[in-house]
């Protein structure tokens, strides 16, 4: 294991981070205030408690997954797609280190970045209401294993995208739609019958659902569920990542 | 000596089917300057992409330093630095931090004094805490040299280094290059500035549409192919050639001023001593003379045309 390629590229992408400090940490905190404005504030006075627990407060989990998801595969689809832009991924491919290296280092920092982010949203909700976390480890984890398997979604993003509008198409397109839908302003038990089906399909309702689980001991579907689920996707995303390195696309012609 | 870079039957062909590559087969030994000249397209960069690791090969083998490319990456990429032909930077980073990352992709140990070595041998000391995107296009391929260097390797590979670079800067890169081999650094360089090639290689290959068409040392290229040219000045003007001198195959200059005479300075007899008799003969003076050997250049052309 080449550990010192791994922290070369890990520290090279944390050092982005820093760089482009306002971008990464301030918009989101910012985003997430507006949230709570709006839905909290304002749209959540004239909503009544949500299985026992506040509007403003039954959203605060909701939230931190929606930044968490779209910064993990923003921050892991540029963290890669950059250095094929511009052509220094030359240096990488020419490199003694094998894909399992270069994955930790560009995926363990998006990773990284995400969760920190999603603690410091954490700590902004708690300006607004008060909070209570019944299981902070299951909490720490399911950030983590979310930051994990969605950076390592962005990294696939990246290799694929051969233009920008590719690189914004799916999370765009796709991403956000179903987070928006995913159950963060409201639980899918809400909705009426044939949606509320439909919208089992959705992965990232079972994100959401296990981690509010975490915080208040309510879910839509089991937390083991939202694991296995969670698990299964992240499964699928090293299997891509394998095969991409196994046969260069995208990365060697 | 087992060579340090061994091809063999290799061959390219890219996704939309083109062969790039037909065939190759090329040794490189430790320790030696080897120019791939070749013109635009002829296939450098594709070989010296896979045998980086950047390109993946269609069919053959390759071994860096015994160990072959695929099987064995991890040895064989570790002996290599790479300088690929278009500039290829980061921007926001500081030379220093680009050129020790490099170090530490490669999986080497910190090691400052080295780097401090690398950056100071190609005058970039004062420029260590500038950001790359304020650099000038000379010292940004200067920052990519120290980065190929900065993991100490056994090889280094220039792909066309003084493309698009002024003279002085051609010079400096070329003192860079014999002070790396002085150190028993293996460089391969690519260009088709034949100059350069002349005026550093140690051996010459010249490949052309994916096929090496030739590899030799280059003194021996150059008296191989070279042939020399003796001019004569003649003191009036000449309208037709005697008979006499038919076996020369002379050639006359247009204005008839000049005699040009072209020999094989590999063969027993050059026919100088005979030629200037005959012409002593045939009543045919001269006030001056003057020997041109040919240059890679012409040599280049020649095989080029004939190989195509
Ligand atoms: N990715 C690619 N796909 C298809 N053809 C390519 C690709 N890269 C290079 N080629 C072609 O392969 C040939 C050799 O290119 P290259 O190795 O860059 O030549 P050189 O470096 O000698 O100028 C050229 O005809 C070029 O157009
Ligand atoms: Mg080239």
């Amino acid at each position: 294991m080449n550990f010192s390629a791994v922290r070369a590229i890990y520290l090279f992408e944390m050092a982005r981070t820093w760089r482009t400090l306002l971008q990464s940490v301030v918009s989101p905190v910012i985003s997430t205030s507006l949230y709570f404005v709006v839905f909290g504030a304002a749209i959540g006075s004239r909503i009544s408690e949500i299985q026992g627990v506040s509007y403003g407060t039954f959203i605060v989990p909701g939230l931190v997954m929606l930044s968490v998801l779209t910064q993990s595969i923003s921050n892991a689809s540029f963290g890669i797609y950059f250095p094929k832009f511009v052509g220094t991924i030359y240096e990488v491919l020419s490199a003694p280190v094998s894909y399992v290296e270069i994955v930790l280092g560009y995926v363990g920092a998006a990773a990284t970045k995400s969760v920190i982010l999603g603690l410091i949203i954490l700590g902004t909700a708690g300006l607004f209401v008060p909070l209570h976390i019944h299981h902070p480890l299951w909490m720490l984890a399911f950030l983590v294993l979310t930051a994990v398997t969605f950076s390592l979604f962005g990294f696939i993003i990246g290799i694929w995208a051969d233009n920008f509008e590719k690189l914004q198409a799916i999370p765009l397109l796709v991403v956000t739609p179903l987070t928006f839908l995913g159950g963060s302003f409201y639980s899918v038990n809400m909705l009426p019958s044939p949606w509320r089906t439909i919208t089992l399909f959705n992965p990232v309702v079972y994100l959401i659902s296990g981690f509010r689980w975490s915080f208040y001991e309510i879910s839509d579907v089991s937390p083991a569920v939202s694991v296995g689920i969670t698990f299964g996707f992240l499964a699928v995303c090293m299997i891509v990542v394998w095969w991409i390195f196994k046969t260069g696309y995208r990365l060697k012609n | 000596m087992q060579p340090i870079i061994s091809v063999s039957n290799l061959t390219k062909t890219y996704a939309s089917g083109f062969k790039a590559l037909n065939g190759i087969n090329l040794d490189i030994q430790r320790g030696e300057i080897f120019a791939l000249l070749g013109p635009n397209g002829a296939g450098k960069t594709t070989l010296i992409s896979i045998i980086c690791g950047i390109a993946n090969l269609s069919a053959g083998k390759v071994e860096v330093g015994g160990h072959d490319i695929n099987a064995d990456y991890r040895v064989a990429r570790s002996l290599i630095g790479l300088v690929p032909q278009e500039l290829h930077t980061d921007a926001f980073e500081s030379v220093w931090a680009t050129v020790s990352f490099s170090r530490g992709l490669f999986g080497k140990p910190k090691n400052p004094a080295h780097i401090e070595k690398v950056l100071k041998d190609l005058s970039l000391w004062d420029k260590k805490d500038n950001k790359i995107i304020t650099l000038s296009g000379g010292m940004k391929r200067r920052v990519m040299i120290a980065k190929a260097l900065s993991h100490e390797p056994q090889i280094l590979f220039l792909d066309e280094p003084t493309a698009g670079v002024d003279v002085e800067l051609r010079k400096g890169m070329w003192e860079v290059v014999r002070q790396l081999r002085e150190n028993g650094v293996t460089v391969i360089l690519t260009t088709h500035y034949i100059e350069e090639a002349e005026e550093m290689a140690d051996r010459i290959g010249v490949i052309n549409k994916g096929e090496i068409i030739l590899v030799e040392e280059k003194a021996k290229l150059m008296q191989k192919l070279g042939r020399k040219q003796l001019k004569l000045h003649l003191q009036g003007r000449l309208d037709t050639l005697p008979a006499t001198l038919a076996p020369y195959h002379l050639e006359l200059t247009e204005d008839g001023k000049e005699l040009i005479y072209t020999y094989d300075t590999q063969s027993e007899r050059t026919g100088i001593t005979t030629l200037l008799s005959d012409l002593r003969d045939a009543d045919i003076r001269f006030k001056d003379l003057s020997t041109t050997q040919s240059s890679l250049e012409e040599i280049f052309v020649n095989l080029v045309r004939t190989g195509a």
